[in-house]
């Protein structure tokens, strides 16, 4: 500007051509965007990495390796008083049904004509899983009719023969692994020529629950979702009513003065504080302190909980704050009550935005898994919890633990589970913002 | 107001179920190296038996024994695994908590191996090797100095010319203990440098004096060559992963799981294995323990049954599951037997 007034005669200015401080202009502009962009491309680059190693790893899970047989359950070995007695027949213990196992497997290797290779029964039974004796026992316990009768049983593979099939075990690596030989494995792609070996789709990784180190192919996220399900419960029906109450309170009725500033600063220090710290917390109250058990879902939910309620508060507050005063005032000029106002104007105007702060919380709750370190729920639980109210006192574990105690087992087969087990997670996080932001788009109003 | 009512009511029913239910299950806590074992136990017994899978978690030797002895009742762990026998401290400490009855149930051995990537050179190892390929100071010339050794071949011509670099386990691991005493002393003491470290100490006597110029000994290096790793066996994996020139060091059945990525050294030219650690012939090894809550027993269903079940032949005998697995059976297990249908409470420390 200060040329324009200095110089007697203004130059020229073309309005089409740029002048060189325009032209900077533009540049810093564009330069500015291409930052922009990269930055959202190192985003998506650190994104795609992380689901292609998780997806990598983990899609194998949800496939499983079986070796379908024939097997004749024999009265004269299950049964031997044969009164189908059930106590009498859980005397016979997985032992005896692994025996029943082996025959059937020799008997149909043979029938199929598939050669062995000169491996023992001993070793045929190394493809096999030694879960799927214990499969077969309850199959039987639970259905004693069957017994007498010939059943078709998809008996679980060994983690290594699943593996083979998977890529994830080759021959080479066959050769130094003490578990399986390469010879076992010529053995297995012979079966699966004749078709005994089948690839499925594995539903039991759902439902089943954990496993022990000689079994990986057996392990399963059951336990763990239950758990998960149950704390998410008591969150809800805790955190929920809890956090609507206190924002209610805090932003239509309670004086502003000093100690509603105390509160309302310290809600925001809460949800800053690191999750472990309400672990600790958990320990010290819940566990010593009030005596509820250990590794229970009942005290995860309760520490979720606190970790859950300042977002919802946080949340609900921003939306009752959303509400625009004309709506109050006119609730109360037609002569509604303080509590009609809230009730019958407010709240329902701030639901889609306590909902969606509800579950984005929740969705945080259930990723949480170091407070849960605490409590005892990084734990070998077998045992399905029984249905609640009972169950929330159960042992239990929950996804985010699942993954974390399979990465530490020594099995490789417990990686692609653990993979497996993080894609679960992800699905139902996945879930859950996605509802959140159908419930923002669909109900959210703007005044 | 209908949702307070009725998550207050909610409360108060899981409150009341709470109370009314006593707990069917173990609980039980302690080493992650008796963590497989457990779960293997754990799931056998809760299949073969009327009683409840138990809980096992793992935590640590030391946070197990802790746990163990906060006290008795129904929110305490029953069974304690450790890889290191229990402390005068622990019990103590289990005393003045009301924790006066403790069984030691030994359930087998461990042996500690050093592998190396499948891929690269076979390593034969003795204790004086590991002592100067990752101790602080060494012996030269009679004197001490810092280790500066860069190559395996460097400390002993039969190895390979590859450069030193050892993952070995953080100090707050059972394993460290045996690794300490089993392989860094007698290295030590084989190359003189306990010698100097003992003429060097100023120890008041004789005994405080062993004890400084042991705990010189069990100094790494600090340059980077020998890594603490704080972590299971699987982060030591995965760091080999990384650099496949490094040597790990794995607990039996780790490297018996992941013999297709790894090759283990031998020591003193003995190659690790359950029977070469049975008979005495490979040195690096300890022993593991349950510690049970005898006062427990008859209170939580199933505990005395679980000990006896664990210690069974078809366990941890010469052909049991456990030991297909890498645990190496006790010699003396008959006696162990004996001593849990006995329900035998351990005596103080010698």
């Amino acid at each position: 500007m200060t040329d324009v007034i200095a110089g007697a005669v203004p130059a020229a200015k073309s309005l089409i051509e740029p002048d060189a401080r325009t032209r900077a202009r533009n540049a810093a502009e564009r330069r500015f965007r291409m930052m922009g962009i990269a930055a959202i491309l190192i985003g998506l680059l650190a994104l795609v990495t992380l689901l292609a190693s998780v997806l990598g790893n983990g899609l194998s899970a949800f496939r499983q390796t079986y070796i379908e047989m024939a097997i004749p359950l024999d009265a004269a070995v299950l049964d031997k008083a044969g009164d189908r007695d059930p106590e009498k027949l859980a005397k016979v213990t997985t032992l005896g049904y692994g025996k029943l196992i082996e025959a059937s497997l020799e008997q149909m290797l043979a029938d199929r004509g598939v050669d062995t290779k000169g491996q023992t029964a001993k070793q045929l039974m190394g493809l096999l899983s030694k879960e799927a004796a214990s499969d077969l026992r309850q199959m039987v316990l639970a259905k004693p009719d069957l017994i007498g009768t010939t059943v078709t049983f998809p008996a679980l593979a060994n983690g290594r023969v699943d593996g083979f099939f998977k890529g994830r075990v080759t021959m080479e690596s066959a050769a130094r692994d003490s578990n399986i030989s390469p010879e076992q494995l010529e053995v297995a792609v012979l079966m699966k020529e004749a078709g005994v070996i089948k690839t499925s789709v594995n539903w039991a990784f759902l439902t089943n629950p954990d496993a022990s180190e000689l079994r990986p192919e057996s392990a399963g996220l059951g336990v763990a979702i239950l758990g998960s399900a149950y704390m998410m419960v008591i969150v809800l029906v805790l955190s929920l009513p809890i956090g609507v109450a206190a924002s209610i309170y805090l932003e239509e009725l309670a004086p502003k003065n000093r100690w509603t500033d105390i509160i309302e600063i310290n809600i925001a220090n809460l949800a800053a504080v690191p999750s472990i710290v309400f672990g600790i917390l958990a320990l010290a109250l819940f566990i010593n302190f009030l005596g509820l058990p250990q590794s229970a879902p009942v005290v995860g939910g309760l520490v979720l909980t606190l970790m859950t309620l300042p977002t919802i508060i946080i949340a609900t507050r921003a939306s009752l704050k959303a509400v625009p005063p004309s709506i109050r005032d006119a609730a109360l000029g037609v002569g509604a009550s303080k509590m009609q106002s809230i009730f019958h104007h407010v709240l329902p105007l701030a639901m889609p935005g306590i909902l969606t702060g509800t579950i984005l919380g929740l969705a945080r709750a259930l990723g949480e898994s170091a407070p849960l370190l605490l409590i005892g729920m990084v734990a070998f639980v077998k045992d399905y919890p029984s249905s609640p109210p009972e169950g929330f006192f159960d042992p239990a574990s929950a996804l985010p633990v699942q993954v974390y105690s399979w990465t530490q087992r020594a099995d490789p087969a417990f990686a692609e589970r653990a993979s497996g087990a993080i894609i679960v997670l992800l699905v139902f996080l996945m879930t859950m913002n996605a509802l959140a932001i159908v419930l923002r788009r669909r109900f959210e109003r703007r005044w | 107001m209908t949702f307070l009512k009725f998550s207050v009511s909610a409360v108060a029913l899981c409150a009341m179920a709470g109370v009314a239910e006593a707990r069917d299950n173990l609980q039980i806590a302690g080493s992650s190296t008796v963590l497989p074992y457990a779960t293997i136990v754990a799931e056998a017994f809760g299949e073969n038996t009327d009683f409840a899978t138990p809980v096992v978690e793992g935590g640590g030797s030391g946070a197990g024994r802790k746990k163990l002895c906060e006290g008795v009742g129904e929110n305490t762990i029953d069974i304690a695994n450790s890889s290191s026998r229990i402390k005068q401290s622990d019990i103590d400490e289990c005393k003045t908590n009301g924790v006066t009855d403790i069984m030691e149930v030994r359930i087998g051995y461990d042996g500690i191996v050093f592998a190396t990537a499948a891929s690269g050179p076979a390593f034969a190892l003795t204790p004086t090797d590991v002592f100067l390929a990752i101790g602080a100071k060494v012996a030269k010339d009679g004197a001490l100095v810092d280790n500066t050794a860069k190559q395996w071949a460097e400390v002993n011509a039969a190895l390979p010319a590859q450069d030193i670099l050892a993952f070995i386990p953080g100090t707050k691991h059972g394993t460290r203990e045996v690794f300490d005493t089993k392989v860094l002393l007698e290295g030590c003491k084989a190359t003189g440098a306990y010698d100097l470290h003992l003429a060097a100490s100023t120890g008041a006597d004789d005994d405080a004096k062993k004890k400084e110029a042991e705990t010189a000994c069990f100094e790494t290096r600090t340059d980077g060559a020998s890594v603490d790793i704080d972590g299971d066996y699987t982060e030591t994996l995965a760091r080999m992963d990384a650099n496949p020139t490094a040597m790990g060091v794995f607990g039996l059945s780790f490297y018996e799981n992941n013999t297709a990525k790894l090759q283990v050294a031998t020591m003193s030219g003995v190659t690790p294995s359950v029977e070469t650690i049975a008979s005495g012939e490979y040195p690096v090894s300890r022993p593991l323990y349950m510690y049970v809550k005898k006062q427990h027993i008859g209170v939580i269903p199933g505990l005395k049954e679980y000990v006896q079940f664990f210690v069974s032949d078809d366990m941890v005998g010469p052909e049991g599951e456990l030991t297909q697995y890498g645990l190496v059976p006790d010699p003396e297990l008959a006696a162990t037997q004996a001593a849990v249908e006995a329900e035998t409470v351990m005596g103080p420390l010698e």
